[in-house]
């Protein structure tokens, strides 16, 4: 019997996960966040999603094409359309269709296949894709503009959304700044934070959506529910978005109370920017993050850190991309010092003394 | 100018030197090369690859005086890890893929010379003149001297079987992953 | 009592349902029945039969060699048909010496060893003899000598006899099954194993999931006040000895060293049983309880399988199979080995035969780690297999020799929870397998230059001596010429004054 030879050991039992389960069901945490904000920036923004989405679909199937295996291989574990996904909503809403495109290339040619492919990047694509296009193309890739809820009075059409997607159509009449990006401003403008900070949309409206900003920056509330629900489902766990979190919110708090003229407080900090997008989502990448409870803590930090640290020093408003990079360079020698103590073992490595017993 | 050149040249000295003490302190110790060499060899001296022991072998191929397909009893599997070792691209057309072998002496063909006692490198074979010779197969690494000067080709070489006690499970194939 | 967690571990579909509530019933001697020499951690046994002879039920056909070695005893009256290879159950399909006894039918007992009366005013060394002639290995599936596991109370202090009834591997249930029927049996050879050892207490494990044995053990044990009947939690690997003691204990095994550096002996129900038949009866262990089960298998049994009975027809007597099955295991799904095929024997440590269908073992093809990290918070030994695996896969044994690779006891927890089916515990067995080839061939090595260095030595020796000899000789020769010239002048000097 051909099935009797013995090409394997046990297990012969295996439990349900699946990469394709695990990838869907983040998709799934997504989904509400995305279709309010779809809805919230109408038709531009969906156009600009497909595009993007599809775009990063393409470039997967090409990339394993060339390689000799089937095209739509690799599309079923559901990874490109992630990071497509994920890509998407950090663009700017209605940033024209070529951003969603090389965006893709640079996210899935660059930073996934040119490393090997699933498991081998070391860098979390969708992030390097938008780092690639801020610092390539920072006008358009810093044009933010207030919601157009589809269906309301001035929302643009589908015939305007092809012209302002497609078509290089100007919105800087329509162009507004994120919260982050206003204080900032202001700050080099010589006007303290406490004066810029009531101008701003207050906390409730951040959190329901209701702001300036990428697709992952408004609604921060569904966001936090989706990221929820992914811990809840076992995909995740909370070791990441507690330590970003928590480390953002606790420098905002101390550096605030040390100088409310020139830093914004702890809420501000977290509720404002792709905090819990990158908190939930980006942060928590399987692959480009440690693997290791304590490591994961420690990368969190890192990136809450390093988050609030170019938010109030460096010359960008949005910190989270470029934490998660830099981190994600980390996450090798963060590995190698969290590992696991092994069972009958110090944490060095060897033997557990032993008390005599004859 | 003169400022800018100047802060350059001294910032680049500065940090240039700084690695260079750093290359020495926290230098990682290199093993002798000819001491890794050795120990890849059988190490029973026997003396086919022209020097007068494993020892002398290896000198020689960590000088690059020798090739790396000196070793028959070695075989193929020792050739390809001193290639690798010495990081040199050898043709290894000449040799054999065997595994491990030893000799067998069959008694019925066996004229008690003492030829073979005389060419064993680790004194693996018993016997006497005029007498039944026979091979201690736990002693017995497979360099087959023994073989090549039997006048009567009473010595086989045979593969050192697999057995319960030295089985193990080979490399799982993954088949394209990555 | 007091129970302390345990690391990692997994919990899959146990599907004991299939089997739980079959009593064990008994099977008809095959044809042939066909001893293998080694069954069991050691060396192998040497056989005192050859073919021709006649022998009886529980007679001894083979004689354990060396110290960590056991016997074997014939599982029923008959005649030795051969004594030759035969394939072997062992996942590599090799064969070996195996002794094929032909029944007669009549299964008659030889003249066993006379019953120890009171086994616990005998001394311990009487019970441990005993143990050792009766040929018992510990039937959970390590197949260790048992009598040798027993002496281990000699040099170290030994205060808790742990009998292992946890049974954490999904499908088996011949613990289960031998602890609700045959209770007091158990109980009595725990206690007589406890006297060898000079445990002052015993306590028997079971995992939550068998209620009814629970309930049973620990009235059978009520009259025992040395003897503690307690519930461990559910959870895969609790059966395995190391993390039985830490559940129990709250003590982490040092690694190299044994449970019974900490003053714990583990061993398994079924082991005590066969003690107590052995010590109570002089029977030795001739059978054992078998678990067949999985969809593929028409009557799943709990059967008592005459040891050396042919896997083909212990799955015949169970109504054969449903369909072909996916995969054909000795053992449990966790960690048993794949069958090579139906025709091989089951020995002392089979504990039990599954035949799977595709649906239960919902094999995938691999497909790339995404480093999600599951399969290091899963190990219950603390090891990082998403780091060892791609080292062994690209031959950097050292390497991950370093990260712990000898550690593993391929429980086979982080295979069960990779979501790419990545062969984890596939890659640490050729690890260890590998490590201990190239251990092997370095001691060869090693040998081979000592040998190489007294060759050398001898004929320097031999050469010095020839020189020695030479240049004595040539003293000799010089003084006996010089007396000769000597001798001549002076006759010279005579003859001319």
């Amino acid at each position: 019997m051909s099935k009797l030879f013995p090409s394997k050991t046990a297990p012969f039992a295996y439990s349900t996960n699946s990469v394709q389960k695990t990838m869907t069901t983040v998709l799934l945490a997504l989904a509400p966040a995305t279709l309010f904000n779809l809805y919230l920036f109408g038709w531009p923004a969906i156009l600009l999603f497909a595009v993007t989405v599809g775009a990063c679909a393409v470039a997967e199937a090409s990339c394993v094409a060339v390689s000799g295996r089937p095209a739509t291989s690799t599309l079923g574990d559901g990874s490109a359309v992630l990071t497509g996904w994920l890509l998407a909503m950090s663009l700017p809403p209605w940033a024209p269709w070529w951003t969603g495109l090389v965006g893709a290339v640079f996210a899935i040619y660059l930073a996934k296949h040119a490393y090997g492919g699933l498991g081998q990047n070391p860098f979390n694509p969708a992030m390097v894709a938008r780092v690639a296009l801020l610092i390539s193309f920072p006008v358009v890739m810093t044009t933010w503009v207030a919601p157009h809820p589809l269906f309301s009075a001035n929302a643009p059409g589908l015939a305007d959304a092809f012209a302002i997607t497609f078509g290089g159509k100007p919105i800087d009449a329509m162009s507004s700044a994120s919260v982050l990006g206003f204080v900032k401003t202001e700050l080099s403008r010589g006007i303290p934070v406490t004066q810029s900070i009531t101008q701003v949309p207050n906390l409730m409206d951040m959190a329901i959506g209701y702001r300036v900003g990428s697709m992952g920056e408004t609604s921060a509330l569904l966001i936090f529910a989706g990221g929820l629900f992914l811990i809840a489902r076992g995909i995740i766990s909370w070791h990441i978005p507690v330590a970003v979190i928590g480390s953002l919110f606790l420098m905002g708090a101390v550096s605030n109370l040390a100088d409310p003229a020139r830093f914004t407080g702890g809420a501000i900090q977290v509720m404002s920017g792709a905090t819990f997008l990158g908190a939930f989502f980006i942060a928590t990448d399987y692959v480009t993050s440690p693997v290791s409870k304590q490591g994961q803590l420690v990368f969190g930090v890192g990136v809450g850190l390093l988050t609030w640290i170019i938010r109030s020093f460096a010359g960008y408003p949005e910190g989270m991309a470029f934490a998660v990079l830099l981190m994600n360079a980390l996450t090798p020698i963060i590995d190698q010092y969290t590992r696991p103590r092994g069972f009958g073992r110090t944490r060095k490595g060897d033997p557990l003394p032993l008390k005599v017993n004859s | 100018m003169l400022i800018d050149v100047g802060s350059l040249t001294v910032l680049g000295a500065t940090l240039g030197g700084l690695l260079g003490v750093a290359a020495r302190l926290l230098s990682v110790e290199e093993d002798p090369l000819e001491e890794e060499l050795k120990a890849m060899l059988p190490g029973s001296n026997c003396g086919q690859c022209g020097f007068a022991g494993c020892g002398q072998a290896a000198v020689a191929l960590a000088k690059g005086e020798a090739p790396v397909t000196l070793c028959p009893p070695g075989g193929k599997a020792v050739a390809e890890t001193l290639a690798l070792k010495l990081g040199v691209t050898a043709d290894f057309s000449g040799m054999e893929e065997k595994g491990p072998e030893y000799a067998v002496i069959e008694e019925d063909l066996c004229i008690g010379c003492t030829r073979c006692i005389k060419e064993c490198s680790v004194d693996a074979i018993l016997g006497a003149t005029k007498l039944m010779h026979t091979v201690v197969t736990e002693s017995c690494h497979g360099c087959a001297k023994c073989f090549t000067v039997c006048p009567t080709d009473a010595i086989k070489m045979c593969k050192v079987p697999v057995t319960l006690g030295n089985w193990h499970w080979p490399k799982p194939d993954v088949g394209q992953m990555h | 009592m007091k129970l302390f967690p345990i690391r990692g571990g997994v919990h899959p579909e146990y599907r004991k349902e299939l089997c739980s509530e079959k009593a064990i019933v008994s099977m008809p001697m095959p044809e042939l029945l066909y001893i293998p020499l080694q069954q069991h951690i050691g060396a192998p046994a040497e056989a005192l039969v050859s073919e021709g002879d006649l022998v009886k039920k529980g007679q001894m056909i083979a004689r354990g060699q060396g110290t960590v070695s056991v016997p074997h005893h014939a599982p029923t009256s008959g005649r030795i048909k051969a004594v030759t290879q035969v394939i072997a159950i062992h996942p590599s399909g090799l064969t070996q010496l195996t002794i094929v006894i032909e029944p007669d039918g009549r299964d008659e007992w030889a003249d066993l060893p006379a019953p120890i009366d009171d086994p616990f005013s005998v001394k311990p060394q009487e019970i441990k003899d005993r143990v050792a002639q009766s040929g018992i290995v510990g039937m959970g599936g390590a197949a260790f000598p048992s009598a040798v596991k027993l002496n281990l109370g000699i040099q170290l202090k030994i205060d808790t006899l742990l009998i292992n009834g946890a049974e954490c591997e999904p499908y088996l249930t011949c613990d289960d099954r031998t602890m609700r029927e045959r209770a007091d049996e158990v109980i009595d050879g725990a206690r007589i194993m406890a006297h060898a050892l000079g445990a002052p207490s015993v306590i028997i494990a079971i995992e939550e999931n068998k209620p009814q044995a629970i309930e049973i053990m620990t009235r059978a044990a009520e009259a025992q006040p040395n003897v503690e009947v307690v519930g461990v939690p559910v959870q895969y690997p609790m059966g395995a000895e190391r993390q039985l003691t830490q559940a129990i204990t709250g003590l982490e095994t040092p690694s190299r060293k044994l449970t019974a550096d900490l003053g714990v002996v583990v061993h398994n129900v079924a082991t005590a049983r066969a003690v107590q038949q052995a010590v109570r009866y002089g029977r030795p262990l001739v059978s054992r309880v078998v678990t067949v089960s999985g969809e593929a298998i028409r009557e799943p049994k709990n059967v008592e399988v005459p040891i050396g009975t042919p896997v083909a027809k212990v799955v015949e007597f169970c109504g054969g199979f449903t369909s072909e099955p996916a995969r054909l295991v000795n053992g449990g799904p966790m960690m048993g080995a794949p069958l090579v095929s139906l025709e091989v024997p089951v020995v002392k440590g089979t504990s039990g035969i599954l035949a799977l269908t595709a649906g239960e073992v919902k094999e995938r093809p691999a497909s790339p780690c995404i480093r999600c990290g599951v399969c290091i918070t899963v190990c219950p030994c603390g090891l990082s297999p998403v780091e060892m695996a791609p080292q062994i896969r690209k031959d950097h044994l050292d390497v991950a020799a370093k990260l712990g690779v000898m550690d593993c006891f391929s429980c086979g927890s982080c295979s069960w929870v990779c979501p790419s089916h990545i062969p984890l515990v596939h890659y640490f067995n050729y690890a260890k397998g590998m490590l201990a080839e190239m251990d092997r061939e370095k001691k060869k090595v090693e040998r081979t230059k000592a040998l190489s260095e007294e060759h050398t030595i001898r004929l320097e020796k031999a050469d010095e001596a020839k020189k020695a000899a030479m240049a004595a000789k040539k003293a000799e020769m010089a003084a006996a010429l010089a007396a000769k010239n000597q001798a001549a002048s002076a006759a010279a000097d005579k003859a001319n004054p």
